[in-house]
C-alpha cells in the first residue's frame, strides 16, 4: 500500500525548506531535519522530505540505481510530488542519490549555462553519518572562517571534484548532504579543501 | 488568522517555485534568479516582490517586522504586516532584535542584526545595469561575462562631472568578488552593513519577476576607485528626537518659514534609544 506524506502538507514542508535554506546559506552548520515520514525501503525519510517539500511537476528528477531499483520509490514520489522522473542525470533538477558511495560524477548532472547558472541540478545526497569535524575544510559565502565537515562515505572523487565543481562557479551543482534527522549544504560558492 | 487562505495567503505549488529559486539564489550569491512572480492583492511598487519572498520563508514561529524607509509605522509598513498577521497569523514586532524576519523597503536596521534572523528587500528594479543597457539579452550576457566596465564608466562620469560619485542610493556593490548587484534603493549610507552580515539578506521583485540573495558572512563591497574611494554620507547634526549621531536621518519641515529638523529614519532604533535614556 501507498506510504503517506507529510501529516501536515503546509507546516512540514515549510519546516524542510527553512531546514535547507539556513543548511545552503550557512555550509558546515548541520540543521535538523524533523519528519515523521516513513517512505519506502530504499528512500531515506530526510530524502523524501526534501523530495516532498521541494519537488512537483516541474522539476524533472533523477533517482539512482538504489532507488531506481524499487518500483515503490518512484510510485511514492509520483503520487507526492507529482514529478517526472527522467533517467539523464544532465535534465535533472533535482538528483536523489541513496547509495553516496556510488553517486556518479558531478559533471554527470546539469550545470546551468553562463547566462542562467540556476539550471542546474540540486544533487541530494543519503549519507550513514554527517558530523562538524575534520573531512571537508569549507571556506566561502556563508561560513565565517573555515567550518569543517565530516561525510561518511565519501562519494567517489570527492572531495576533488568538489574542487572542480566550484572552479567553474558560477556554474555547476549544488550539494545537500542528509544524514538520518540532520541535512548540511554544499553550495557551488564554497571552496573546498581536504 | 484568517481560515480563508491558504497560510501566508499563497498557494503551496507558488511556495515550492520561489523556494526553489531563494535556494539558486543562495548557492550563486548576487545572480538574480528569474521566478514565476504572482499577482499580489497590492500594487506593484508596494512590495509584492518582497511579500512573496516573506510568504515563501515564513513558518508559524516567525516573528515578523517590516519597515518602510525604517519606520514601522508607515502604510507600507503596516499594511504588511497587518496582512502576514491575517494571512499566517504570525506574531509581529517593530523590536529589530525580537524578529527572525524582517521585510524592508529601502533602509537596513541601525541596530546589527544576528544570526537566524533573515532580511527581505523589496526591490523595484533589480538590475543594475538596466539605465545603462536597456536590452535584457545584454545585461545577462554581461553578468555571464562579469563584464562591468560600463558601470564603473558610469561611476567614473559621475566624477566627471560632479567631482565625485553622486550616486546616493541603489549605490552598485560586488558580492562575493563575482557579481554586481542592486542593493535596492538603499542609501548608500547602508552598503556597509551589507558586508560580512551575520543575516541572511533576501531580495524579491515582484514586478521584475526576479529572486536574488546575500549568505551571511559574505564579502559586499561597493564599487568605487582607488582615488575616489566609497564613502557613506555623514550628518552634521544628531537626530532631534533621540540625539544619536551615526544614524541615517530624515530631513522633516516644520513649518513654511524655513524651519527643519533631522530625526532618524529608523523609528524602531530611535525609539529604543530614547527608552534607554529615560
Amino acid at each position: 500500500m501507498l506510504r503517506p506524506g507529510f501529516r501536515d502538507p503546509v507546516h512540514d514542508a515549510q519546516g524542510v525548506f527553512r531546514a535547507v535554506l539556513d543548511a545552503l546559506a550557512r555550509p558546515g552548520t548541520i540543521h535538523a531535519i524533523s519528519t515523521h515520514l516513513d517512505p519506502p525501503e530504499p528512500l531515506t525519510p530526510e530524502l523524501a522530505a526534501i523530495a516532498l517539500a521541494l519537488t512537483d511537476g516541474d522539476t524533472p528528477v533523477w533517482l539512482d540505481p538504489a532507488l531506481t531499483a524499487s518500483p515503490e520509490v518512484a510510485a511514492y514520489l509520483r503520487f507526492h510530488t507529482g514529478a517526472p522522473l527522467t533517467d539523464d542525470p544532465a535534465r535533472a533538477a533535482f538528483a536523489f542519490v541513496r547509495e553516496a558511495g556510488r553517486c556518479p560524477p558531478l559533471a554527470a548532472f546539469a550545470q546551468g549555462s553562463p547566462a542562467y547558472p540556476d539550471g542546474s541540478t540540486t544533487l541530494v545526497l543519503a549519507l550513514d553519518s554527517l558530523d562538524v569535524g575534520a573531512g571537508l575544510r569549507l571556506t566561502g559565502p556563508g561560513s565565517r572562517g573555515t567550518a569543517d565537515l565530516a561525510l561518511a562515505p565519501m562519494p567517489p572523487g570527492w572531495p576533488g571534484a568538489l574542487r572542480e565543481n566550484h572552479a567553474g562557479f558560477p556554474l555547476g551543482v549544488d550539494g545537500l548532504l542528509t544524514a538520518p534527522g540532520r541535512v548540511a549544504g554544499l553550495p557551488r560558492s564554497t571552496a573546498v579543501e581536504g | 488568522m484568517s481560515e480563508a487562505y491558504n497560510f501566508a495567503y499563497l498557494d503551496e505549488g507558488t511556495k515550492r517555485m520561489i523556494r526553489r529559486a531563494l535556494l539558486k539564489a543562495v548557492a550563486v550569491p548576487g545572480y538574480q534568479v528569474p521566478f514565476a512572480s504572482r499577482e499580489m492583492p497590492m500594487p506593484y511598487g508596494w512590495g509584492t516582490g518582497g511579500v512573496q519572498v516573506t510568504a515563501a520563508i515564513l513558518g508559524r514561529s516567525d516573528v515578523l517586522k517590516v519597515i518602510d524607509q525604517g519606520a514601522d509605522d508607515t502604510t507600507n509598513a503596516v499594511s504588511i504586516r497587518r496582512f502576514f498577521a491575517k494571512t499566517a497569523g504570525v506574531a509581529t514586532t517593530t523590536r529589530t532584535t525580537e524578529a527572525s524576519v524582517i521585510q524592508t523597503r529601502h533602509r537596513i536596521p541601525e541596530t546589527p542584526l544576528h544570526e537566524g534572523q533573515t532580511l527581505v528587500y523589496q526591490v523595484p528594479i533589480p538590475e543594475p545595469l538596466r539605465f545603462l543597457e536597456p536590452r535584457e539579452t545584454e545585461t545577462r550576457q554581461m553578468h555571464a561575462l562579469a563584464e562591468y566596465g560600463l558601470m564603473h564608466v558610469k561611476l567614473y562620469e559621475d566624477i566627471s562631472r560632479h567631482g565625485h560619485i553622486a550616486t546616493t542610493y541603489a549605490y552598485p556593490v560586488e558580492v562575493a568578488g563575482r557579481y554586481v548587484m542592486d542593493p535596492s534603493p538603499t542609501p548608500k549610507f547602508d552598503n556597509p552593513k551589507m558586508d560580512d552580515c551575520p543575516a541572511l539578506q533576501l531580495f524579491g521583485a515582484g514586478r521584475e519577476r526576479r529572486i536574488y540573495a546575500v549568505p551571511p558572512y559574505t564579502t559586499v563591497r561597493s564599487l568605487d576607485f582607488e582615488d575616489h574611494p566609497f564613502r557613506v554620507q555623514t550628518f552634521t547634526e544628531p537626530c532631534a528626537l533621540c540625539a544619536a549621531r551615526g544614524h541615517y536621518l530624515d530631513e522633516v519641515v516644520t513649518d513654511d518659514a524655513g524651519g527643519r529638523m533631522y530625526i532618524c529614519s529608523d523609528t524602531d532604533a530611535c525609539e529604543t534609544r530614547r527608552e534607554d535614556v529615560r
